[in-house]
C-alpha cells in the first residue's frame, strides 16, 4: 500500500441560503497516494469543485459550514492556522482552474505572476526567480520563454494561459496538483495537449494529481483511480480499469453511455440521463440517484453505503442491486436501450 | 506617444473653439441680451447706448466680434473687463490660478488618501459593523452641501470655538501665497481643503468599496489566494489596482472640473481669490470678457485632465495600451 498523502474523511460542506441549507457536499471520502492521479468526475453541481477547493480552504463564504477532516501528511488542514495554511497553498498543494482567460491577473505580466508564486514560498532574489520562471515556461511548452515572460496575459492565447497557470502551479514542486476542469474552457485540440502536459509534468515534478472533469473521457487517459460524484456524494470509486470495464453504479453507466462511441453502431441520438439532478436543499430520501434511476426498487428508499461489492480491491459503489443483476442490466443500459425499467 | 499628444492637442483646440463660440453666442446672440445696455450704466439714453456699442465694437458683425475678442484674449492679451476697464483679464486669471491650484491639489491629496483608506477598511471589515458605519458616514459626507459645510466650518473655527485651544490657530479667511509664507499658506488652506474633500471622500470611498467587492469574485483573486498570498497582499496587490479604473476616471473628471474653476462655492465661502471666485464675480456682473477667459481656462484643464486620465488608464490596465 503506497503512502497516503491526502485523506478526505466524511467531508460535508453546506451553504446557508435564503431557501434553506444547500448540502453541496455530503459525506465525501477519498484518498490520494504519493504520485497518484485521481480523477473526480461528475456533472455540474455535483460538488466536485467545492470538495477540492475546501482542501485548500479557498471557500471563504461566511455562509459555508464545513464538517469532516482533510488530512494532509498527518495534519488536519481544516484546523491549520492561517499562516501554515498559506504555506500549504501554492507551496505543497497547488491548483489550476477552469478558465485560464480569467484566472491570471490582467494587469500584471505573466512572468511577474509566476515570480510572485516563487518568491512567496522560496524567498530569494527576483532575478533568480525570474530565471526559474523562464525555465518553467519552457517546460510547459511556451515558445521563446525569455521574451514571453514579459508578456501580459491578454497577449497569450487560452491554451498558453493555461500552460502559464500550470507553470505557476508547479513553480514550487508541489506534492499535489489540483486541476479543476483544466481543459473545459479550451478547444478540443488544445485540451489533449494540456492533458498530455499534465501527465508528463506530474512525473517530472513528482506531484500527485487530482483531476476534476465532467467528462469521463478526459480523465480516462491519465487517471489511476476515478471517483464518480453525484449530488454531493461519491457514488462509485475505483481503479480506472475497474470503473470502465466493470462499472457498478447506474449513474456511472449513464455517464459511460453518454460518451459518443465510434466502435458501436451509430445511434439516432446521443444517450442522455433522463431527469435533472436533485435539489440539494431537500435531497430525495434514500439513494440520491433513485428519482432518475431506471432500476430503482423498494430498497433504494434506504441510502446505500459506499462499499466494496464486486470483490475488486478499492472498488466501491453505492448501489443496492446485486452484482450479477447489475452486470446484466448494465450491458443493455450502456448501449442506450434504457427502455428496461 | 507622439501621435497621442498630437491627437489630444487637436481635440483640445476643437473643444476650445466650440466652447468659446457657444459661450459667445449665448451672451451676444441670445435675443433680449444686450451687453451695451449693461455697459452704458444706469438709465442710459439711446445715444449713450449707441456710443457704447460703437466704442466696444458691438455694432460689428458677430464673427468679426468673436475674432476680435479672441485676438485680444489670446494674442495681444490686453482684453479688459467690461465692468472695470482697469481689470486686465489675462493677468487676473494668471494671478488667480495659484490659489485654485493650491486649494484643489491639497484637497485632492486628502480625498484620494482618505477615500482609498476608507474603501479598503470597509472591504476588510465587510462582515462587521464597521463597513455599514463607514458607508453611512460616507453618505453623510456626500449629502452635506459644500457651501453649508464651509459656512459651518467658518462659524466654528472663526467664531464660536475660535478662542479655544482647538481653533485659535485658524487665520482669518483669505489666502497667503506658498512662496510668501508656507506655514500661513498651509494654515489658510487646511479648513478649505477638508471642507472641499469631504464630499469626494464619501463618494470615492463608496465607489472604491463597490469596485473592490466586484473584483473580489474574480478568478484571479482566487488564483492569488491559491498561490499562498496573505489577505493583505491579495487585497493591495491584486484587488486594489484592478478596482482603480472607475476611481481614476472619476478623479480625472472631478479634478479637471475643480482646477478649471469648479471650486466656486468653496472659494467664495472662504474668500479665496481663485479662478472660481473670479468666475463667480464675472457671472454676477455678466462680465463677458472674464467669463470667456475663465471658460477657456476651465475647458483647457478639463481636457488636459482627461488626457492625463487616459495615460493613467494605460498604466493601470495593459489591455488598453495597444489601442
Amino acid at each position: 500500500m503506497p503512502e497516503q498523502l491526502l485523506e478526505v474523511r466524511n467531508l460535508k460542506i453546506s451553504f446557508r441560503t435564503e431557501d434553506g441549507v444547500v448540502r453541496a457536499v455530503d459525506g465525501v471520502s477519498f484518498t490520494l497516494a504519493r504520485g497518484e492521479v485521481l480523477g473526480i468526475v461528475g456533472e455540474s453541481g455535483s460538488g466536485k469543485s467545492v470538495t477540492v477547493m475546501s482542501v485548500l480552504r479557498l471557500i471563504n463564504d461566511p455562509n459555508a459550514i464545513f464538517e469532516g477532516e482533510v488530512i494532509y501528511k498527518g495534519r488536519d488542514v481544516m484546523s491549520l492556522p492561517e499562516k501554515q495554511m498559506r504555506e500549504v497553498r501554492g507551496g505543497e498543494i497547488a491548483m489550476i482552474f477552469q478558465d485560464p482567460m480569467t484566472s491570471l491577473n490582467p494587469v500584471y505580466r505573466v512572468g511577474d505572476q509566476i515570480i510572485e508564486a516563487i518568491v512567496t514560498h522560496r524567498g530569494g532574489s527576483k532575478a533568480a526567480a525570474r530565471k526559474h520562471a523562464v525555465e518553467l515556461l519552457a517546460q510547459v511548452g511556451i515558445p521563446q520563454p525569455e521574451r514571453r515572460v514579459d508578456d501580459f496575459p491578454h497577449e497569450f492565447s487560452g491554451g498558453m494561459r493555461q500552460r502559464a497557470m500550470i507553470a505557476m502551479a508547479l513553480a514550487n514542486n508541489p506534492e499535489i496538483l489540483i486541476a479543476d476542469e483544466p481543459t473545459t474552457a479550451l478547444d478540443v485540440t488544445i485540451q489533449a495537449q494540456i492533458l498530455e502536459l499534465i501527465d508528463r509534468l506530474k512525473d517530472d515534478f513528482g506531484s500527485a494529481v487530482i483531476l476534476i472533469s465532467h467528462d469521463l473521457g478526459v480523465v480516462a487517459g491519465i487517471a489511476d483511480r476515478i471517483a464518480v460524484m453525484y449530488a454531493g456524494r461519491v457514488v462509485e470509486s475505483g481503479a480506472t480499469r475497474e470503473l470502465f470495464y466493470d462499472p457498478q453504479h447506474p449513474y456511472t453507466w449513464g455517464l459511460l453511455g453518454s460518451i459518443p462511441r465510434l466502435d458501436r453502431p451509430k445511434q439516432e441520438r446521443l444517450h442522455s440521463i433522463k431527469g435533472m439532478p436533485p435539489s440539494l436543499i431537500r435531497p430525495p430520501a434514500g439513494c440520491v440517484f433513485r428519482p432518475r434511476c431506471p432500476h430503482a426498487h423498494e430498497r433504494c428508499l434506504e441510502e446505500p453505503t459506499l462499499a466494496a461489492r464486486t470483490g475488486a480491491p478499492g472498488h466501491l459503489d453505492r448501489c443496492w442491486l446485486d452484482v450479477p443483476a447489475k452486470r446484466a442490466l448494465r450491458d443493455r443500459s450502456i448501449r442506450g436501450d434504457t427502455a428496461v425499467a | 506617444m507622439a501621435v497621442f499628444v498630437v491627437r489630444r492637442t487637436l481635440s483640445l483646440v476643437i473643444v476650445l473653439f466650440a466652447i468659446t463660440v457657444l459661450t459667445f453666442l449665448i451672451f451676444f446672440a441670445t435675443p433680449g441680451v444686450d451687453p451695451s445696455r449693461q455697459l452704458a450704466g444706469r438709465n442710459p439714453t439711446p445715444q449713450t447706448i449707441a456710443a457704447v456699442r460703437h466704442q466696444f465694437g458691438l455694432d460689428r458683425p458677430l464673427p468679426v466680434r468673436y475674432a476680435l475678442m479672441m485676438k485680444r484674449l489670446l494674442i495681444s492679451r490686453d482684453l479688459v473687463s467690461y465692468g472695470n476697464t482697469a481689470l486686465k483679464v489675462v493677468p487676473a486669471i494668471w494671478e488667480a490660478t495659484p490659489v485654485t491650484f493650491s486649494l484643489v491639489f491639497g484637497a485632492a491629496v486628502i480625498w484620494v488618501v482618505f477615500s482609498i483608506l476608507i474603501g479598503l477598511l470597509a472591504v476588510v471589515f465587510k462582515e462587521t459593523i464597521l463597513d455599514p458605519l463607514l458607508m453611512v458616514l460616507a453618505l453623510i459626507g456626500i449629502s452635506m452641501p459644500v457651501f453649508w459645510l464651509g459656512e459651518v466650518a467658518n462659524l466654528v473655527t472663526e467664531d464660536r470655538l475660535h478662542d479655544t485651544f482647538l481653533f485659535h490657530w485658524v487665520p482669518p479667511n483669505g489666502y497667503t501665497a506658498l512662496t510668501a509664507n508656507p506655514l500661513q499658506w498651509f494654515l489658510h488652506l487646511i479648513i478649505p481643503w477638508l471642507t472641499l474633500s469631504v464630499l469626494y471622500i464619501g463618494f470615492y470611498a463608496r465607489v472604491l468599496r463597490a469596485n473592490l467587492l466586484d473584483v473580489a469574485n474574480e478568478d484571479y483573486v482566487r488564483t492569488a489566494r491559491a498561490k499562498g498570498l496573505s489577505e493583505r497582499q491579495v487585497l493591495l496587490r491584486h484587488m486594489l489596482r484592478n478596482s482603480m479604473i472607475t476611481f481614476v476616471s472619476l478623479f480625472g473628471l472631478d479634478f479637471g472640473v475643480l482646477v478649471g474653476g469648479g471650486a466656486i462655492l468653496t472659494e467664495v465661502v472662504f474668500g479665496l481669490p481663485g479662478v472660481g471666485k473670479l468666475t463667480y464675480d464675472s457671472l454676477v456682473s455678466l462680465d463677458l470678457p472674464v467669463i470667456m477667459a475663465t471658460v477657456i481656462y476651465g475647458a483647457f484643464f478639463i481636457t488636459i485632465a482627461n488626457a492625463v486620465v487616459d495615460v493613467l488608464y494605460a498604466r493601470l490596465d495593459p489591455r488598453i495600451r495597444a489601442a
